[in-house]
């Protein structure tokens, strides 16, 4: 039985040697998840049938000599990708019992290359926060401490790939909802270009902004799992024809003479001292590789907050219109006519978070509001793109917190929207610019992980992880697992 | 006091494509419910609209054809509203940024003379589904079918100035669009609608009066009744002294009134915004050219080429070029005959009141235009006379055969043979001394009668000129 925590590159070596099988490696996985999760609440549904059966294809395909590096690699989906014949809830009242008849593009994708889900892991509900708190099925909690969110939207992925009850997860991330939650529970969470991967089979949260991501143990990893769901879809508009390159092949490229980029506006008062020293000691480590630091400014990242909570509320109010128990989610029992039919269904269905976004949008969007909200907020938004462009201009990458702090606890922040909204402060200017960024564990600050954030200018994904990699190559920071030393 | 009325239409135009605007369930009219309702359709989580490139190229079609701008960038929004049979709680529309604008159509008046209507701008939009009421005991049934029908509508600008300049200006359009092969206009089916804006205001003044919109209109009959009547209903709300109420109404046929909509239907904020999960069309140059290339002739055109060509009458023109089959198979019967009048007459007359009686297209004619032009070919030949075509007409369109085989099976050949004739006019000399009398008396009309006479005797199958001809002859004029 392999031991806790393994890389997808690992296990893909245990079934390539024939040193395991598929299906011990998915009952391996299972039976950590029961063994750890009914503390940890990563997932909101766990298919052992599917996966045990999914498991013997794959191991069938090993036979046969089909299979390629990931066949056979337990992972999980986030409870917003479409997966044909299973719940796919959005952690929502709404969608508590909505089973899809279709398959996301990235599920599709991940199935195709043989690799086995063994559920669906728990978020904010429709994504909507950054500590995993409201979910209808209950928070997720951080494996480094169970009294601390692991962060969200996308925390239950990032809770069950850091506590080892999966190689990977998928996740989305609209606002930094792969990258937060993989800072605060200390993996590697990478979010790419928008366009990059398709949308197709994502409920839709905020769709100028949402983008699939991976959340996993290292940029190895990610690398192969991108290369798989990467490429353009035809059933999404907005995803890029763009060639996909080997990320594999960039990954050991050498820094030296790259250019670093350290916006000095990442290191102002918001940020945790210890957080930012751990952040520091990153940047020597490329120092060290022969990378060069440069100063850079964002001007407008004050900004970013602000304009992401107009954008985004305001298509999310218009993506959730659907939701009115007509022809699929809840339906409230208690109506009479069309109007209460829609109100109750989504009075009963939604909970406060996703309420006061629909509110927020709504309003933003209304006849006297929407000059000086919406629009204005797309004008700062490429504002907020231009700032990022001009960077990459003079560097290769830019660098710095994920976060202003590590793990917050449970309960917090959840009755302070403004403070909750805060922490996302260095990762929605990234979404709002369309690029792509990653989140590497980079220290550790009383015994909780700090993640360094790397982001490149649009479709430089083989970039971003080819520093990741570097990085992680020289420290083992990604290598440490909650709970060790602590017996 | 005397009242100007200005009226300006929104026409809902649904687009001929075999697939939705945004998914790829089929827009076939009269499937079962929500058989025809993909997962786009539905409005799934997850599920995203890809445009249908079809709709983009009739729109250009139609904007080139209307004189106008077609926009190197049109944009996609979101008209967000609540209603049972809009599946995902908003209508993909386009709104700041139409795909056309700024056009113009020109109008003949019935006095003859023209009128040039501005067309500030066609759009695309998706349609949305149906809610049904009837035989669904006291509940409300939705359909989808319809949900995602492609449409463009094209909105004029205030500029018409009564119900039948407004009827005059809907035919053309339909006319147009027909023409133009986006849709197929079908009425009955909801495929061609509009809703009309309608002002009154004291004659000369400037300063335009307060509107109502009367929405969905579906035949050329209820827009002109529902515009009258709301005129009339303007014009006496404000002569009465009071004021027309800014607010959308409804025509109803039964009654031939129009009523005010509840006011809770119409107080939408619809928060329109740009919708993500489309990107901008952009249209250049070169496509424009490739759409312009492809043009058919326009109804305009045509009608300046048949009066120049074939110079037939107005009245036969204005028939002719009504639908570009029409005029098709008008062009197909005058190519293979030398009398051009002699095809339009035909077509315009005989055929289209035979069409008429059966509620046939003339796609779908009984006698194609071939068959048709073999049978004015034996007029021309003087193989029968027209009276006889009649008749030959009427078999063709009864048995499906063709001009020849009924004229031989019955015997129908023109009498020319002049030995045969002069022994038929002796006889009807003979039989009818009295007005042999008259008209050698001077009463040239009785040789018509004589001649009848004659044609009577042969069952219609003589040559009447020829007849004419032996009859004066004999009668010594």
């Amino acid at each position: 039985m392999p031991e806790q925590r393994q890389t997808i590159a690992a296990l893909s070596r245990l079934l390539g040697a024939g040193k395991a099988s598929s299906r011990e490696l998915v009952q391996a996985s299972l039976d950590r998840i029961e063994e750890q999760d009914k503390e940890l609440n990563s997932f909101v549904t766990v298919t052992p049938e599917q996966a045990l059966a999914a498991a013997d294809a794959a191991d069938a395909a090993r036979t046969q000599g089909t299979a390629g590096p990931l066949t056979g690699v337990p992972m999980a989906h986030k409870d917003i990708f479409c997966t044909a014949g299973i719940t796919t809830t959005c952690a929502s009242h709404m969608l508590e019992n909505f089973v899809s008849p279709y398959d996301a593009t990235v599920v599709e994708r991940l199935a195709d290359a043989g690799m086995v889900s063994v559920g669906k892991t728990n978020m904010d509900e429709f994504a909507m926060g950054s500590s995993s708190e409201t979910s209808y099925f209950g928070a997720v909690k951080n494996p480094w401490d169970t009294a601390r969110s692991p962060g969200g939207s996308s925390g239950g992925s990032a809770a069950a790939v850091a506590a080892g009850l999966v190689p990977m997860a998928t996740g989305t991330d609209t606002g930094g909802s792969v990258r937060q939650p993989a800072a605060l529970s200390g993996v590697t969470g990478f979010k790419p270009t928008y366009g990059r991967v398709s949308r197709y089979g994502i409920v839709a949260f905020a769709s100028s902004l949402d983008q699939a991501g991976v959340l996993a143990l290292s940029a190895e990893d990610t690398a192969l799992v991108m290369q798989v769901i990467a490429g353009f879809d035809a059933r999404d508009s907005t995803c890029s024809p763009a060639e996909v390159p080997d990320y594999a092949a960039e990954l050991d490229a050498p820094l030296k003479g790259k250019t670093i980029g350290i916006p000095k506006e990442y290191f102002d008062a918001g940020l945790d001292s210890a957080c930012g020293d751990a952040v520091h000691a990153a940047l020597e480590v490329f120092k060290q590789q022969g990378a060069k630091l440069r100063d850079v400014s964002l001007p407008n990242l004050s900004l970013a907050v602000p304009t992401y909570y107009v954008v985004c509320p305001a298509e999310a109010s218009s993506n959730l219109s659907r939701y009115d128990g007509v022809r699929f989610g809840h339906r409230s029992e208690d109506a009479d006519d069309i109007e209460s039919l829609f109100r109750n269904s989504r009075t009963e269905g939604f909970g406060d978070e996703v309420k006061r976004r629909i509110m927020t949008g709504t309003y933003v969007l209304s006849a006297g509001y929407y000059d000086a909200y919406y629009l204005q907020a797309q004008k700062v938004r490429q504002l907020i793109s231009d700032d990022m462009q001009r960077c990459f201009d003079e560097v290769d990458i830019i660098a710095g917190p994920t976060t202003p702090t590590p793990a917050f606890r449970l309960g917090e922040k959840i009755d302070d929207p403004v403070q909750m909204y805060l922490n996302d402060i260095y990762t929605v200017s990234v979404n709002l610019a369309g690029l792509p960024g990653i989140s590497i564990p980079c220290g550790s600050v009383d015994g909780l992980p700090v993640g360094l954030q790397l982001v490149g200018p649009h479709f430089s994904e083989a970039r971003v992880l080819n520093f990741a990699h570097r990085y992680q190559q020289e420290t083992d920071w990604h290598e440490q697992a909650p709970g060790e030393g602590q017996g | 006091m005397e009242w100007e009325t200005v009226i300006g239409l929104e026409i809902h135009c649904q687009l001929a494509t075999n697939s939705k605007i945004f998914g790829s369930a089929s827009t076939a009219y009269g499937a079962e419910p929500n058989t025809q309702a993909c997962l786009v359709t539905l409005g799934y989580p997850g599920v995203l609209p890809v445009l249908n490139g079809e709709v983009v190229v009739m729109a250009a079609r139609f904007g080139i054809a209307i004189d106008a701008t077609i926009a190197p960038r049109s944009v996609f929004a979101r008209k967000n509203y609540f209603y049972p049979d809009l599946p995902k709680g908003y209508q993909i529309s386009q709104f700041e940024l139409p795909i056309v604008h700024d056009g113009h159509i020109t109008l003949t008046l019935d006095d003859g003379s023209e009128k040039r209507v501005g067309i500030t701008r066609a759009h695309l939009e998706e349609d949305a589904g149906k809610s049904l009421h009837e035989n669904m005991d006291g509940k409300t049934g939705i359909d989808l079918n319809r949900a995602g029908t492609p449409l463009l509508e094209i909105v004029s600008e205030p500029e018409l100035s009564s119900a039948r300049e407004a009827v005059n200006y809907m035919r053309r359009i339909h006319q147009l669009v027909r023409y133009l092969g986006i849709s197929d206009g079908n009425m009955q089916e909801g495929s061609f609608r509009c809703d009309a804006n309608i002002s009154v205001r004291p004659k000369g003044q400037q300063e335009l009066g307060t509107r109502t919109e009367l929405k969905n209109l579906n035949s050329f009959r209820f827009v002109e009744k529902a515009i009258d009547f709301e005129i009339e209903r303007q014009v006496e709300v404000l002569e009465d002294g009071g004021e027309v109420v800014q607010e959308t109404r409804l025509y109803d046929a039964d009654r031939d009134e129009t009523r005010a909509m509840r006011g809770k239907e119409e107080a939408n904020d619809y928060r329109y915004f740009p919708d993500p999960d489309l990107l901008p069309v952009e249209l250049d140059e070169a496509f424009i050219v490739g759409v312009r290339e492809a043009m058919p002739e326009l109804p305009r055109a045509k009608a300046a080429r048949f009066a120049a060509d074939y110079g037939l009458k107005q009245a036969d023109i204005d028939l002719l070029t009504a639908s570009r089959d029409t005029a098709d198979y008008f062009e197909a019967v005058a190519a293979s005959i030398e009398d051009k009048r002699l095809a339009a007459n035909w077509v315009a007359g005989e055929l289209s009141a035979a069409l008429n009686r059966a509620g046939l297209d003339i796609a779908a004619s009984k006698i194609g235009a071939s068959s048709l032009a073999g049978l004015l070919q034996r007029i021309e030949d003087n193989t029968i006379s027209g009276k006889i075509a009649k008749e030959v007409f009427a078999a063709m369109w009864d048995e499906g055969a063709e001009a020849n085989a009924i004229i031989e099976s019955r015997g129908l050949e023109q009498i020319t043979d002049s030995g045969e004739l002069e022994t038929m006019v002796d006889q009807v000399i003979a039989d009818n001394p009295e007005q042999v009398e008259q008209f050698r008396g001077g009463k040239e009309k009785v040789l018509g009668f004589l001649v009848g006479q004659v044609m009577k005797a042969t069952q219609g199958k003589a040559n009447p000129a020829k007849v004419n001809e032996i009859l004066r002859a004999k009668l010594g004029s």
